[in-house]
């Protein structure tokens, strides 16, 4: 029994830090490039585009809100507004939902700071939320995420929209917006790079351990 | 951390941190339809007050709630102190109890320092309790401090005035009885403010000049240049002695009068931890200027205990490999 709660501790570990020293990562392999990583985000723009109707003008059809979940979720839910704003002329709200407090491990890892919370204007009340995340490793963030959702109101559906899906589920949980599908081994770790806060975009795989 | 018993155990960048946590707790709360947070859920808190007070027991209350932990509130009229029960007793009761927090209010200086080195003492002595005791948090002990109150303080003026780093702060009236003004003046100063004091000398504690402050006499001399006045209230309750002639007398020479009140800058900011004495220690019409930020300190309040509970009771202090 000990074994597999150590490493998923491990891996939660892993999911838990956010924050790459962009050096480091070079010895990693890269999975997306710099202009991969911009590509990727347009494509998603254009599927949330065409999956949420969004710019039909309908009056029917749902406003779509984008929800980014610190750090890195909120700055592609940024990205995604902007093109989504470029290919449709419609800008969804966009806001940000530390899930710190909602998260079910406080107890069992470090003292963790808080990260910035705002909710969309106009709020989420019948409106379609999409999530915004960087990976979805175990499920374990959006689950957190969507506990946190239900105190902010009542949306009439929930989407999620992430940048690398690496697998490894331990929820029932799935993505309606994957940029890109990596298989990962569960000792791997999946780096991703923005410009906002590392200088550049990219996405890199590497043994956890690597160079650290 | 594992107790809050006086800001002299903080150091600038954790008190900047729960200050930012403080910060974020507010906006996480904001346009909510649901006011509750499930972060300490499980986790018991109970407020132990020997004292009276409005503002810090219902303000820690509400924190707790607002997280989610089962919050109990012990006073000294309603517990077993009241037929003579002692302070250990009674901590040590409700340890065995099974608090996670212990928030303390006691009239005696040092009265939470002391509950914490007696669950020390039985946490090395293993005395038949499994685990290490609650997290004490010192919620004014006499007249010595009261931290949570700086630190919302300090919030309080950070949003007025920005980073302290260089604003002068004035602390006006009864230091000497004034918990308040301890932990304001040794808090403040760490994170980088000038602070004076300006009270009668009667009304000025033993020691004083060891205090990272500057003593002054006069209250209109500096309150032009000053970026805060705090006022103090006089606490009559624990003064057993004549200290000032009259109270017509105080409020004429440390009174923060309409008169006063237009020596200082626009950009100045009035406190009072309250409960205000108003006509005496600050004027009516004062006390209701937007100048004052006396509703601001209570509602920072909230977030800011939030912060502190949640600094305590959530987060192991191993760091994960």
């Amino acid at each position: 029994m000990a074994v597999p709660e150590d490493r998923a501790a491990k891996s939660s570990a892993a999911e838990f830090s956010q924050r790459h020293d962009p050096d480091q990562v070079e010895t990693g392999r890269e999975l997306l490039s710099d202009s991969d990583v911009g590509r990727t985000i347009a494509r998603m723009a254009h599927q949330i585009i065409e999956k949420t109707a969004l710019d039909s003008g309908d009056p029917q059809v749902a406003r779509v809100v984008l929800i980014g979940i610190p750090t890195r979720g909120t700055t592609l839910a940024h990205r995604l507004a902007g093109r989504i704003e470029e290919f449709s002329g419609v800008r969804p709200a966009i806001g940000s939902l530390d899930i710190t407090l909602y998260r079910d491990d406080l107890r069992s890892k470090p003292h963790r700071p808080l990260e910035r919370t705002s909710v969309p204007e106009g709020g989420v009340e019948d409106a379609l939320v999409v999530l915004v995340d960087d990976v979805l490793f175990s499920g374990r963030t959006v689950r957190s995420a969507l506990d946190g959702l239900r105190d902010l109101g009542r949306p009439r559906a929930v989407q999620l929209a992430v940048l690398i899906d690496r697998g490894h589920r331990e929820l029932p949980i799935r993505a309606d917006y994957v940029g890109k599908n990596v298989p990962t081994a569960r000792t791997e770790d999946i780096s991703v790079l923005l410009r906002e806060h590392d200088g550049r975009d990219g996405v890199y795989l590497r043994q956890e351990g690597d160079t650290q | 951390m594992k107790h809050l018993l006086s800001v002299t155990d903080l150091d600038r960048e954790t008190a900047n941190g729960l200050l930012d946590e403080a910060e974020r707790f507010e906006q996480a709360l904001l346009g909510r339809e649901v006011k509750k947070l499930p972060t300490l859920r499980g986790r018991t808190v109970m407020t132990v007050f020997f004292e009276n007070s409005t503002r810090t027991r219902v303000s820690f209350e509400v924190a707790g709630k607002w997280m989610s932990a089962d919050v109990i509130n012990v006073s000294a009229s309603s517990s077993s102190v009241s037929k003579g029960e002692s302070l250990r007793d009674t901590a040590l009761t409700l340890h065995a109890a099974g608090a996670d927090a212990l928030i303390v209010r006691h009239p005696a200086s040092g009265a939470a320092h002391q509950i914490a080195r007696w669950f020390n003492e039985m946490d090395e002595a293993s005395s038949g309790y499994a685990g290490p005791g609650p997290a004490i948090i010192n919620a004014g002990d006499g007249t010595h401090e009261h931290p949570t109150q700086a630190l919302l303080d300090a919030l309080t003026l950070r949003q007025r005035l920005g980073d302290l780093e260089g604003k002068r702060v004035v602390l006006v009236g009864d230091i000497l009885h004034s918990r308040v003004a301890r932990s304001n003046a040794f808090l403040l100063s760490t994170l980088g403010a000038e602070v004076v004091l300006v009270s009668p000398r009667t009304l000025l504690p033993v020691g004083v000049e060891a205090w990272p402050v500057r003593v002054s006499d006069s209250l209109d001399a500096e309150l032009p240049g000053a970026d805060a006045v705090m006022m103090l209230r006089v606490q009559a309750e624990r003064m057993n002695g004549g200290f000032f002639p009259s109270a017509r007398e105080y409020s004429i020479r440390y009174g923060l009068s309409e008169r006063r009140m237009k020596m200082l800058d626009d950009h100045a900011v009035v406190l009072h931890p309250g409960p205000m004495l108003r006509g005496m220690e600050i004027g009516f019409s004062v006390a209701d200027s937007p100048k004052a930020a006396v509703l601001q300190q209570v509602n920072n309040g909230v977030h800011m205990r939030m912060a502190v509970l949640f600094r305590l009771l959530v987060g192991t202090d191993e760091v994960v490999a």
